[in-house]
């Protein structure tokens, strides 16, 4: 990239040294501890303890909640995050500049506040709530809720990488296998897709991470209703609460792992796939 | 443009997206805009300058100031190191930078708890010195710096791998030392991203809830912010205060995201001049 020979500022061994050393130093204590706590902590007891403390009931119903989120919210959001890009980074046409920060708005939006106002839109005093309970639907404090505030949480991730991803390629491929006989969804399927599966994988992951792990927004919504309506991070804070310290580190030793996953696996997708964006560009 | 309109779906992609947008977004958003309507000004003004209210944007103000503080020089020295030095686990040091991005809220909140705890592996270090961080203003600012220092670094990181060489030369060979050339020519031209930064991780701060709830100790006056306290109001049933209180964190986050939008419009301008 640069000429090695040149020397820059802050290359002096001293400053280099010691500006690398305050830096890993600072991360060790700053994120790599809160990790490793963690595990000691759920483990303190043994592995066997550790187990049970998973396989409590509750525990397991939180687990497969957060699994079911992921399931309705990823497929839900990979759908609006296609039709975004494409409308967006294809066409042109007025306001698409506003249309993008409508898009982002949730990321700076607080997880209270998403809560918030989807209370004030299904709840019994909500703008939806005297409708609903005429046709006896229950949307608050239920999984549903779960669902809804997770899809507002998260529904700028896989929307932004692939705008970001897709504005750096021409449409030519497209056209072209158009201009060939290719039907919509026949283009779509092998030129739009093969094309932009890495920035897609990535947007997956940001947002499947970002629902197992929603905290604030869920917890305004769900209730918290133990073997019901309580997601894993929620089951944290009720373990925690009852003083059942062991069952909490155990709990958030599954959602550490489930981050840990994620950005070895977000450094394998940034490590190998801009390289085959490279070969076809 | 023209040339574009070749490809189908633009009715169906844009349909779906702005369907999607006003279901998912613009009507919760609309509903809470309506409750604070039909409240009036006159009773959202008051229960959104309540002394309790008030206390909470002292605390979550000033602490997300210290957390940004500590952040911005952090997330500087960490951008740095990267982009500048080759070392043995550089890689790795990078993608654990995303950490608390991929951390749920909740887990961070409870890991630090149980390192600032009295009892924990700093807490036991720091309480003999009268240090009290869990459970204490200063907790709230180490949960906030965590979820938000991640900014920093992504924004400056991009600038500091675009800075060509010629500049800083020139500046050695018109006999300026590394220092010098630190503060006159390569942090002029990263500071626009760093304060950007600065803004996004500030602003999450704002809002920041989960890993704040566990170690804050929550007493009103004292270390209540104020996203926790719409919570309580809302299992108070105070629908009214919990309104108005979310307006104001919607005001904030709206003021702070013009504000990096146009600091990130200048840093293009910038970045294109040069």
């Amino acid at each position: 990239m640069r000429e090695p020979t040149a020397r820059r500022a802050g290359d002096a061994p001293l400053v280099r040294r010691t500006l690398i050393g305050a830096g890993v130093l600072l991360t060790l204590l700053f994120l790599v501890a809160p990790v490793a706590v963690v595990f000691v902590q759920a483990l303190a007891a043994g592995f066997g303890p550790y187990l049970q403390n998973l396989a409590a009931p509750d525990t397991l119903h939180a687990i497969w909640l957060t699994v079911l989120t992921v399931l309705v919210v990823l497929p839900v959001n990979l759908l609006f995050g296609l039709a975004a890009a494409w409308a967006i980074t294809r066409f042109s046409f007025r306001g698409k500049s506003f249309l993008v920060t409508l898009i982002e708005l949730p990321f700076s939006i607080s997880p209270i506040v998403a809560g918030v106002i989807y209370l004030f839109l299904y709840g019994a005093q909500g703008l939806l709530g005297p409708w609903l309970q005429q046709y006896d639907l229950r949307i608050m404090f239920s999984v549903p809720a779960i669902i809804l505030v997770s899809l507002f949480v998260t529904s700028p991730f896989v929307a932004r990488e692939l705008i970001a991803f897709m504005q750096t390629q021409s449409s030519e491929d497209e056209e072209a296998a158009r201009s060939l006989g290719a039907s919509g969804w026949q283009m779509f399927m092998r030129v739009t897709l093969p094309n932009i599966r890495w920035a897609l994988l990535y947007g997956a992951i940001l947002c499947t991470a970002r629902t197992i792990g929603e905290f604030g927004a869920v917890s305004v919504v769900s209730g918290n209703i133990r073997g019901q309506t309580n997601t894993l991070p929620l089951q944290i804070e009720l373990l925690y609460n009852d003083y059942n310290a062991a069952g909490a580190f155990a709990a958030a030793s599954v959602l550490a792992l489930i981050g840990l996953l994620t950005i070895l696996v977000k450094a394998l997708v940034e490590e190998f796939g801009p390289r085959e964006r490279n070969e076809q560009s | 443009m023209v040339k574009r309109s070749a490809l189908p779906g633009f009715g169906l992609s844009l349909g779906l997206t702005l369907s999607y947008l006003t279901i998912i977004v613009l009507l919760p958003l609309a509903a809470l805009v309506l409750k604070a309507v039909q409240m009036g000004p006159a009773e959202l003004l008051a229960v959104v300058s309540g002394p309790r209210a008030l206390a909470s944007y002292r605390v979550t103000l000033t602490m997300a100031a210290a957390a940004t503080l500590f952040s911005g020089l952090y997330g500087l020295l960490l951008a740095w190191i990267l982009v500048r030095y080759d070392f043995p686990g550089r890689r790795f040091l990078d993608a654990l930078v995303d950490l608390p991005f991929a951390l749920p809220t909740a887990v961070a909140g409870l890991a630090l708890t149980e390192l600032f705890a009295r009892n924990g592996w700093f807490g036991s270090l720091l309480s003999p010195l009268g240090i009290e961080v869990a459970y204490a203003p200063a907790g709230i600012a180490v949960a906030m710096a965590f979820t938000s220092f991640p900014f920093v670094v992504r924004t400056v990181q991009p600038v500091l791998e675009d800075l060509e060489a010629d500049a800083e030369e020139a500046a050695r060979m018109l006999g300026a030392g590394d220092w010098q050339i630190f503060a006159r020519v390569i942090l002029p031209m990263v500071l626009p991203a760093w304060v950007a930064g600065c803004a996004l991780g500030f602003a999450r701060s704002l809002g920041e809830f989960g890993a704040v709830v566990f170690i804050a100790g929550n007493l009103p006056f004292e270390t209540e912010v104020t996203s926790l306290l719409a919570f309580i109001r809302l299992e108070e049933f105070d629908y009214p205060s919990a309104a108005g209180l979310a307006c104001v964190m919607l005001l904030a986050a709206f003021v702070m995201l013009t504000i990096t939008n146009l600091l990130q419009a200048r840093w293009l301008r910038f970045a294109e001049r040069s």
